[in-house]
């Protein structure tokens, strides 16, 4: 009796269904399910798939779960939830309960990996009609991740009726994977290996897939399409190492162009210069703490406000070193390593005391975090920024050495002290200034190395040595050869890094620096004429 | 003709410290083994291994002061040379755990059975026998420096430039040796000896030869030193130091002459090393780390460079201050080496036992100058009257 009811209200149900629906009526379709084998299900998926109707998606998800059985009395299938020790049996159509039953009253439907790619490719159908423009663009991505013949047609009516040109040509891309392995024409293949071969990593799996079973005429085509996508991918992989070079390149100038101005100008063996970076590191942790606790609206802006702070904070230590101990070693730059040696431990100790020795947190502002996708490559934000931060820090200090008159006092100093004093320059001035201006730039680098690096008391340890080859390699006392030498440094080790790894592949550039100046004992760009004997 | 060598090399102060030297190399281990432990003479155990450790100092800063007081060269990798010494005796020592190793495993270090290796790298053969080790001990650091040396000194690599890529050198090899694949037993390095030709690494007895060997092995260097130093040669070596293009002008190949220097020192360094890892039990790639490197300048600047005692007093002073600092003040230990380093660099750049010769010196030829004043205001009245008389 019961059963005969539910028998009615599933048939008024199945009734209004059909109604709704835009082919034929799934329901029988799935009660079909109850008797197939594997091969069977697999036609029967499809064509619920083809019918079109949306409703028909959670059943499906079921299947593939497992969680669809058909009732023994009357072969009716449902999918199910488990509820206490009994069954709840729901319609796969309509999506409503048909009640509670016993575990022995049904029978699950058996579910294979086969069986479960056709699913995945029949849903990827259906949710092509969707409404909604995300969905529909997901769907696409199904279909074009598991390609198959089934999914053709369902691909081909959502074009004819799709009015999005992004959708539209992500679906033309699904329409040429699926149609590959139907048994259309070979002109209609001959064009899908064309539009395939646009793709990418994801087309020359496709290829690849199908390169067993496919036509002979086609083979030229196929691997024509597979070299070329191959080729594109180099280039991109290319690109891609160049950039990560030249991200790392411009962590390399920001760290040595600092001293590119002590050492490279001066003379000045300023060991102490990783602890510049590193207390501009610190101004930054400084300046972002007290934003956290009095204004934390202007946190984005944090690294705009730390920068000035930084410069001038780096700028006033690197002058009361000049001033201090440097001053005093002129001409004995020996002696002017050690001492500032013994000034970079005592500033490390002083921070370990005051901070802690453990990592600080320093946090990005919104427009440092995330990424964006170039062609076959992804670009973060925080890399990029730093690249244009550095050749920006780069040009304004070239602009300042080069046009102002406080940079042709100091060009002036360092190419002949005697004769610059007795125009009337005042030297020990000049030299003050530019050490605090060297101290500066590296109290920058900090705020910047801050949102890639650690910031703890050992942070300018790492980049000392980096920055002694960059501008040493690069030659000293040229800042286009420090532009040069930080930027190949960076991109050879990139390269170096993919087949040797990357503790060996900076181990080989310190040999190989350490053989090119074996080859050019003043760098790259060697400044000529007397100052080189100075 | 070798022993008039080394007996010019014997003047005076390096009689001295040789005789102190081998004097501490018989009385401390004496005062260890012989005395009663409540006797007031007794010299504890962990004494002495502090000690042993300082005198491996001391003779890592006086191969510095060589190349560095002598020559000019201010090496920044000399803790490379060091720790490779300390390497080769460290596979030496490796060698003769055996299967006493927590995995049992009589011809594989544990760390290579750890990492799945199925026999030793031919660079581990003939590491079992102790001479092949020694031989190694001066033969690694040797060939480095004179490879290194070889390149850098002829093509006229000098100065800060030198200091730079010594320094990157020690700096590479420390991530070199930060590698497991490398086959030196990466981050953890060597450790867990058990013995040394049959003896107990740890038992009072070793530890006590040990002991003394470093003292002798300081005085024999200090000797090979003087010689050098005191011979011919030795004024070319100040001379290439004070005046480079000078000396080449005058005919001397400049480049021979710093590359023997560099390669003797390194020499010292690799003995200094093999003597420092079985009193310490441990040798890891930090013993590349730069800052050790420039750790060992600052010892020899104290004590000062250009006089070979001077590094060794250095060394042990700096070393004892440190020993004290990180025990008492922790914290200021930094404080006070970097402090060291500006206050020398300032006002102390002849180094102590430097500023005492300099101040010596000062007096004795003050006092000559005054007696040459009397003798000549003696001398020069007769010669007066003489004149007039002529006349």
């Amino acid at each position: 009796m019961l059963i005969r009811l539910f028998t009615l209200i599933f048939l008024v149900l199945s009734f209004a269904a059909t109604s709704f629906a835009q082919g034929s009526d799934p329901k029988p379709l799935f009660d079909q399910l109850a008797d197939a084998n594997f091969n069977q299900a697999e036609t029967l998926v499809g064509q619920i798939a083809a019918t079109g109707d949306p409703r028909v998606v959670p059943a499906l998800n079921a299947f593939s779960e497992g969680d669809l059985y058909f009732r023994k009395s009357d072969k009716a299938v449902f999918s199910a939830k488990v509820a206490g020790s009994q069954l709840e049996l729901i319609d796969p159509v309509t999506g409503e309960s048909a009640g509670q039953v016993a575990k022995g009253a049904v029978t699950k439907i058996k579910v294979n990996n086969n069986l479960r790619r056709a699913i995945r490719a029949a849903l990827g159908g259906l949710t092509l009609m969707s409404p909604d423009r995300g969905a529909r663009l997901s769907a696409a991505d199904a279909i074009l991740r598991s390609p198959s013949a089934e999914a053709l047609e369902l691909v081909e009516a959502a074009l004819a009726k799709e009015t999005d040109a992004d959708v539209k040509a992500r679906m033309e891309e699904a329409r040429a994977v699926s149609l590959l392995s139907s048994d259309r024409s070979i002109d209609e293949k001959r064009a899908a290996i064309e539009t395939i071969s646009g793709l990418g990593a994801a087309g020359l799996g496709v290829l690849n897939s199908v390169s067993g079973t496919i036509d002979h005429s086609l083979k030229p085509d196929l691997d024509k399409a597979i070299a070329s996508i191959r080729n594109a991918q180099q280039l991109w992989n290319l690109a891609q190492n160049v950039w990560y070079g030249m991200s790392l390149g411009s962590v390399l100038l920001l760290a040595a162009i600092g001293l590119a101005i002590t050492f490279g100008v001066m003379g000045i063996i300023n060991m102490a210069h990783g602890e510049m970076v590193m207390l501009g590191a610190y101004s930054t942790f400084f300046v972002q703490e007290v934003i956290r606790n009095n204004a934390p609206g202007l946190f984005d802006w944090s690294l705009a406000i730390a920068l000035p702070v930084a410069f001038l904070v780096t700028g006033l230590v690197g002058f009361v070193i000049e001033r201090g101990v440097i001053r005093f070693l002129y001409g004995r730059p020996l002696e002017t390593l050690l001492a500032t040696w013994g000034v970079s431990l005592i500033l490390q100790q002083a921070i370990r005391t005051i901070f802690g020795p453990t990592n600080q947190e320093v946090g990005n502002p919104s427009w440092m975090s995330g990424s964006f996708p170039l062609g076959g490559m992804t670009i973060t934000y925080n890399r990029m920024w730093i690249i244009v931060f550095s050749l920006t820090i780069f040009f304004a200090l070239l602009f300042v050495m080069k046009k102002t008159a406080y940079g042709l006092n100091m060009r002036a100093v360092t190419q002949n002290r005697r004769m610059a004093s007795s125009m009337g320059i005042r030297t020990p001035w000049v030299d003050a200034l530019t050490f605090a201006l060297g101290s500066g730039i590296a109290g920058i680098a900090g705020v910047a190395l801050s949102q890639i690096d650690n910031v703890s008391p050992n942070l300018g340890q790492s980049y000392i040595i980096d920055s002694f080859m960059v501008v040493v390699f690069g030659g000293v006392g040229n800042l286009w050869g420090t532009l040069v030498g930080a930027l190949s440094l960076g991109i050879l080790n990139k390269f170096l890094e993919p087949s040797v790894g990357a503790v060996l592949g900076k181990i080989l550039v310190l040999v190989l620096i350490i053989l090119f100046i074996q080859k050019r004992p003043r760098g790259l760009f060697a400044l000529k004429g007397r100052a080189v004997e100075a | 003709m070798i022993t008039g060598f080394i007996l010019r090399a014997l003047e005076g102060k390096i009689v001295v410290a040789v005789g102190i030297l081998l004097a501490v190399a018989i009385l401390v281990p004496a005062l260890n083994l012989l005395t009663a432990p409540d006797s007031a003479l007794h010299i504890p155990t962990y004494v002495m291994a502090l000690m042993g450790k300082y005198l491996c100092y001391a003779l890592l800063a006086l191969a510095l002061d060589l190349v560095w007081g002598y020559c000019g060269i201010l090496s920044l990798g000399h803790g490379a040379f060091f720790a490779l010494g300390g390497y080769a005796m460290g596979m030496y020592l490796m060698r003769q755990i055996g299967s006493r190793g927590v995995y049992g495993n009589p011809d594989l270090p544990d760390f290579m059975v750890f990492l799945n290796w199925k026999e030793l790298p031919w660079f581990w053969y003939g590491f079992d026998m102790f001479p092949f080790a020694m031989a190694m001990v001066l033969i690694v650091p040797g060939l480095l420096a004179f490879v290194f040396g070889w390149f850098a000194f002829r093509s006229r690599v000098n100065g800060v430039y030198l200091s730079i890529i010594t320094q990157a050198m020690t700096y590479a090899l420390m991530l070199a040796f930060f590698r497991n694949d490398m086959g030196f037993g990466g981050n953890n390095g060597l450790t867990d000896f058990k013995d040394i030709l049959g003896f107990q690494v740890q038992a009072g007895g070793t530890r006590a030869v040990l002991f003394a060997m470093s003292a002798i092995m300081l005085a024999l260097c200090l000797i090979v030193a003087s010689a050098i130093t005191c011979s011919k040669f030795g004024k070319v070596l100040v001379g290439v130091r004070d005046a480079e293009s000078r000396v080449r002008f005058l005919g001397f190949r400049v480049e021979n002459i710093k590359l023997f220097t560099f390669v003797v020192s390194a020499m010292f360094a690799g003995i200094a090393g093999a003597l420092f890892v079985p009193q310490v039990g441990i040798i890891n790639p930090g013993e590349f780390a730069p800052a050790n490197s420039i750790e060992v300048v600052v010892w020899t600047a104290v004590g000062g460079r250009g006089t070979l005692i001077g590094p060794i007093i250095g060394a042990i002073l700096v070393n004892a201050g440190k020993s004290y600092f990180t025990g008492a003040f922790p914290e200021f230990w930094l404080f006070a080496l970097g402090g060291l380093f500006i206050a020398v660099t300032l006002f102390l750049p002849k180094g102590i036992v430097g500023t005492i010769q300099h101040g010596w010196n000062a007096r004795k030829a003050l006092k000559a100058a005054a007696a040459a004043e009397k003798g000549r205001d003696a001398g020069a009245a007769p010669t007066a009257q003489q004149a007039q008389a002529a006349e």
